[in-house]
């Protein structure tokens, strides 16, 4: 099939099938980019779920990706249980003091529900709309954190890893209701018309926990979470290294993962090889130095190493484009994707 | 020695207590207490620091392991023994950023090789400038997590320039481990890709400044 032919949703839906589409599926996880296409500042940009919309459509327009990202920032979960969210006029919000100040506070803690938190109705006000604009035309990835990667924003990161070491008792009922929580969050997004789930959860890779750690705690909550989410999800290591979970996170139910550049793409796609489709990697950080030939160089050595065969989506390796990386660059990274990613992929 | 640092380096990595303060007390039957420390824990945190980028060691292990180097070091160093190397004047700080993790490891692990430096906590660029000058440094380690927060190093540098103070820089955090020109384009001095880089280093600036 040499013509760019097929819808976007059938693109990755061959993908996923580990066969070859009529090109490289393309996702370009922007978010902020939508406040500096309606010059608005971040914060007032994700203060309304139109802005989002309209930012979310301008930029597929603009840049001709393959989905459309409802994700608007990490933190925002935190806002949902109470906590709080610090913006930044050029850079992504952040989550600000934990609200778990102490392990006994695990003992009454409770899930906000997800239709009630006027924070995360933005979110599904947005899916919704998109959904009805965009039909079957293209994929709509809405995101969760997992119940193991939520806590570093709940409690802070030295406090969790007491948890986890010195209080399992507490650790597995944290988890619980995260776990009520992270499930009840991906279904109201599904409902609200997202195709799919982006399962994030660097907390599980192996820049942060070993293999041993990860098999007695985030595989396990994988496991027991993502059978309960009512469609289909995509884990993501927030490009954390993954190469020694692979074929672990390959049996937690899950069809996509989403993989770092600090790691070799062609290792991963061999060892991924008709079990998960690969998510990735362009490096975002180093994206900001890039020109447009190197956006061009990085696209090409991407697709030779992971696109023959299907099972491959071209992204960046964070799940976000960060705010820094101009308009050119992304342009010239979705260019590069059109012109050498048709299937079959020639030596370039 | 090797075996030994092999043997303390498997015990902090299963977090076993026991057996790290009997092989502290049985090098410190032939060696000094700041021996023990340069040749049995700076070595093992190296070789735990070294397994974290090499991606055979977990977060949770590393920083696990420097807060029980630094309690054991501050039993064996307390901070007013003359055996604390409280040369040079050093402070630590995350810059701009919310994510204290990277800066508490950091530290942790200098103090547990016997160093003493200021915890800033979080800064912005020109309480930070102040502060440094103020307090005369002559190295700031800068860690940050968020890339925005990796770039205005530039600022710090620059008024640094500006004020004509020599205050070197070290910076580390994920940014610049995914950009390895970052750290020169912020105008820092080095950059430290692991916690326990910033041992070795600490020695070599010291040099550098003594010659
Ligand atoms: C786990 C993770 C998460 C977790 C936990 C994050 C946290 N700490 O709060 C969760 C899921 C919550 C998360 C969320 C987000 N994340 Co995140 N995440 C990661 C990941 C995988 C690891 C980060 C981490 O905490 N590492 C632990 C620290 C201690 O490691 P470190 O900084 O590398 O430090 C080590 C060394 O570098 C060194 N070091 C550190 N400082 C210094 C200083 C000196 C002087 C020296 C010598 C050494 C040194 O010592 C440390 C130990 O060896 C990274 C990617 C990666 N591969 O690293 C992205 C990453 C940090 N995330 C990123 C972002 C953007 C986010 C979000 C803002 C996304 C969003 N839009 O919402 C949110 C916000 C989180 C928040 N707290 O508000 C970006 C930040 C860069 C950028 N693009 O701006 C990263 C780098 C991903 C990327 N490649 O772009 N994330």
């Amino acid at each position: 099939m040499s013509q760019q032919s097929m819808s976007s949703l059938n693109r990755v839906l061959t993908t996923l099938s580990h066969k070859e589409p009529d090109r490289v599926p393309f996702f370009l996880l922007v978010t902020m980019h939508g406040a500096k296409a309606l010059g608005l500042s971040i914060k007032d940009y994700f203060s309304s779920a139109k802005n989002v919309v309209e930012g979310q459509i301008r930029m597929q327009k603009k840049f001709r990706h393959d989905c459309i990202y409802t994700f608007f920032y990490a933190p925002i979960e935190i806002e949902a249980w109470g906590g709080e969210v610090i913006y930044s006029d050029n850079g992504p919000p952040n989550s600000g003091t934990p609200f778990i100040q102490s392990f006994d506070d695990i003992k009454t803690l409770h899930p906000p529900d997800v239709r009630k938190a006027p924070c995360l109705q933005k979110v599904l006000n947005a899916t919704h709309m998109l959904k009805g604009k965009i039909g079957d035309e293209a994929p709509i990835i809405g995101v969760v954190m997992s119940p193991f990667s939520l806590p570093v924003m709940q409690m802070g990161f030295d406090r969790y890893f007491l948890l986890m070491h010195e209080h399992p008792d507490l650790f597995d009922q944290l988890m619980k209701i995260n776990q009520e929580f992270c499930v009840n969050w991906a279904n109201a997004q599904l409902d609200a018309g997202a195709t799919a789930i982006c399962y994030f959860d660097p907390v599980s890779s192996s820049t942060i926990t070993t293999r041993k750690l990860y098999l007695n705690t985030g595989y396990q909550i994988a496991c027991a979470t993502l059978p309960r989410i009512n469609g289909p999800t995509a884990t993501h290591m927030a490009s954390g290294r993954c190469i020694p979970i692979l074929d672990d996170i390959a049996k937690t139910g899950t069809g996509l993962v989403g993989v770092s550049s600090l790691e070799p793409l062609e290792k991963i796609k061999s060892i991924c090889k008709g079990k998960l489709t690969v998510v990735g990697n362009l490096n975002g950080i180093e994206m900001r130095r890039w020109d447009t030939t190197d956006a061009e160089i990085a696209v090409k050595a991407t697709i030779q190493s992971a696109a023959p065969g299907g099972g491959f989506i071209l992204s960046d390796n964070h799940g976000e484009i960060p705010w820094e990386i101009t308009d050119d660059v992304l342009l010239a990274i979705s260019h590069a994707v059109h012109q050498w990613g048709t299937y079959p992929i020639l030596h370039m | 020695m090797e075996r030994k640092v092999i043997s303390f380096e498997e015990a902090l990595l299963s977090l076993d207590h026991q057996k790290l303060k009997a092989l502290i007390e049985q090098s410190s039957q032939t060696e000094t207490n700041i021996h023990v420390v340069e040749n049995l824990i700076v070595p093992a945190l190296e070789r735990i620091g070294n397994g974290w980028e090499q991606g055979d060691i977990a977060l949770s292990q590393v920083y696990m392991s420097s807060r029980i180097c630094e309690e054991l070091v501050d039993d064996m160093l307390p901070v007013q023994s003359p055996e604390r190397k409280n040369q040079p004047k050093m402070a630590i700080t995350s810059l701009e950023d919310y994510h204290l993790m990277g800066k508490r490891i950091v530290y942790s692990v200098l103090r547990s090789s016997g160093f003493e430096l200021q915890d800033y906590g979080r800064t912005t660029v020109d309480t930070l400038v102040n502060k440094a000058i103020d307090d005369k440094l002559q190295i700031l380690l800068i860690s940050t997590l968020m890339l925005h927060s990796a770039l205005r190093v530039k600022e710090v540098n620059h008024q640094f320039l500006q004020k004509q103070v020599n205050i070197k820089i070290v910076v580390g955090g994920a940014p610049f481990l995914f950009d390895h020109n970052l750290w020169r384009e912020v105008g820092a001095d080095a950059l430290g890709k692991s916690a326990s880089a910033s041992v070795g280093l600490i020695s070599t600036i010291m040099g550098e400044l003594s010659s």
